[in-house]
């Protein structure tokens, strides 16, 4: 039986559809990543997923709970890290966790060797205002009251927005021990290089999931031929250049050098004469994860 | 201003707070019309900086000069030749496209005049013109960060600061947001910004990075890869502000 099961999930409000028709799985101890920008839907997904919402349609089971009609069962067994900070900013670091384990029954005591490699980090600071720590410190803070009454599933909504790119791999460092100890997490983000750091991850735009894949296998929903032309300098200029051919399908900026896909083996042969004519290096790449979302936001 | 071709000039730029040293000691010049990365860890000091540099807080000590401005003595002219924007806030909800434009441009001092024919290119040139009295809060948040980075720079400022202006945006608004800061830095106009994306490090023809209050590198992209043997941006970030 997997840990979470999702089944054609549907939320709207009002004329807006947040999730629409929404199904996976979630295997016991996976690291599963939804991946999407900002109203993709991922928190309301997340929202139903932990009780706090009602979904208009579908089910959810968590460790074969109903998310609706076990809420209360839902809730021992979920630790949930919501996008927005939402602890006691007027509580100290101790004072916050103590409280979350006290709520649950639990105490820091019982569990402290879940969280140890976490605490310690903020442990110096254990005495100060949750408000006054900064952003990566509140974002640990946090992760620790999620899991101090051991929860079996853990759902967090965008841990890393906001966090720079240092603890952003120091918080998935962690994501992977907590794994070990056999707890299932669910996780949002809207960076996608962190889609390597997942078991499966889901690709969210408008309410419904472009694909599920391993992080490995996402780029095979790419099909054309995909090149990349390092110019050296001026990749804006060649980007504009590009657009204005008629060969070209889609010219994006990849740093310094402009990613491009052509409409048919004709416009192929266009293109490599360009290329030549006007001394631009290229090659052919494997799509990455950006070059993937972009096409499939097209074609969906 | 030395040399003309430098739009900010920051010399030993000393920013304390009690006994906390939040910049110690910055030096750095930014030229006109470049795209110039600011980058560094949560807490690195970089809003200290910024809020400097607009002219929403005061040096400790060192010498700042903004678009030919001192930032002791003329911070409301700095003030007037700067735009800004930030992910965090930007426009305002419960006014519509429109109202946004008229607001930020009255408080630039546009005329009524200017701001008319300005809005009617502007929505033109985003598309929104149907849309033009819709609520910020019914627009989605790509076609709001392009609008917020319109408005930043509906006064022709000659620097504009963008504070982590494409957090949780799809990939493709993203692109569509780094054309229109090459598009504005091709008309003249500075462009100081801050991100987490590492990828967008390489968008910028400058890049600093600060540690702990100091600046521990700054070159263009390609230099700085070299420099620290690495093929991408993020490699360059984490072994500065990890300290490796």
């Amino acid at each position: 039986m997997p840990e979470i099961a999702v089944n054609n999930l549907f939320k709207s409000y009002g004329p807006i559809n947040a999730l629409r028709d929404i199904s996976f799985q979630v295997d016991k101890a996976e690291i599963f990543g939804i991946i999407g920008p900002d109203g993709a839907g991922k928190t309301s997904l997340f929202r139903i997923l932990v009780s706090l919402l009602l979904p208009d349609k579908g089910s959810v089971q968590l460790a074969g709970f109903d998310v609706v009609k076990d809420y209360a069962e839902i809730r021992k067994i979920v630790g949930y890290m919501p996008g927005r900070f939402s602890l006691y900013q007027d509580l100290s670091v101790e004072e916050n966790l103590s409280f979350f384990a006290t709520v649950f029954g639990s105490s820091i005591e019982a569990n402290y060797d879940l969280i140890k490699d976490i605490y310690v980090q903020i442990e110096p600071f254990k005495k100060r205002l949750a408000g006054r720590l900064s952003g990566g410190m509140k974002q640990k803070l946090a992760l620790c009251c999620a899991l101090i009454h051991r929860p079996q599933v853990l759902v967090l909504d965008e841990p890393t927005t906001g966090v720079d790119a240092v603890s952003r791999v120091e918080f998935w460092d962690l994501l992977h021990k907590i794994k070990k100890e056999g707890i299932t997490i669910i996780v949002s983000t809207p960076y996608m290089d962190e889609a390597a750091r997942c078991d499966r991850v889901a690709l969210m735009q408008n309410g419904e999931f472009l694909g599920i894949s391993l992080p490995g296998d996402i780029h095979k929903a790419f099909t054309k031929t995909l090149y990349e032309l390092t110019p050296g300098q001026g990749a804006y200029k060649l980007l504009k250049a590009l657009r204005a051919e008629a060969w070209c399908k889609n010219a994006w900026l990849f740093g310094q050098s402009v990613h491009l896909t052509v409409n048919d083996s004709a416009s192929e042969t266009q293109f490599l004469s360009y290329a030549q004519r006007e001394k631009i290096e290229f090659r052919k790449i494997t799509a990455g994860i950006e070059d993937t979302f972009m096409e499939l936001m097209k074609t969906s | 201003m030395e040399n003309p071709e430098n739009i900010i000039v920051v010399k030993n730029l000393v920013k304390r707070y009690g006994d906390f040293t939040a910049n110690d000691n910055l030096c750095f010049e930014v030229r006109k019309g470049e795209i110039f990365g600011f980058l560094g860890a949560n807490g690195a000091g970089k809003t200290t900086a910024i809020r400097i540099l607009c002219g929403l807080s005061y040096p400790t000590s060192g010498k700042i000069n903004v678009a030919g401005f001192d930032a002791y003595t003329q911070r409301e002219l700095i003030k007037r030749n700067i735009g800004y924007m930030s992910q965090k806030f930007s426009l305002y909800d419960d006014l519509t496209i429109a109202e946004n434009i008229r607001f930020y441009a009255g408080i630039y001092g546009l005329s009524q005049k200017v701001i008319k024919s300005r809005t009617n290119q502007l929505l033109h040139r985003l598309g929104m013109e149907e849309i033009r009295n819709r609520l910020i809060r019914d627009v989605p948040l790509g076609w709001k960060q392009k609008l917020a980075f319109s408005v930043a720079i509906f006064h022709n400022p000659a620097v504009v600061f963008l504070d982590e202006p494409t957090g949780g945006v799809d990939p493709v608004t993203r692109r569509q947001f780094w054309e229109m800061i090459n598009e504005a830095a091709e008309e003249g106009i500075t462009v100081f910004v801050t991100t987490h994306y590492m990828d967008e490090a390489e968008y910028c023809d400058r890049v600093s990075i600060m540690v702990d209050g100091k600046i521990a590198a700054l070159d263009t992209p390609q230099n700085l890869k070299k420099s620290y043997k690495t093929s991408d941006m993020n490699g360059v970030f984490l072994t500065l502000a990890r300290g490796e």
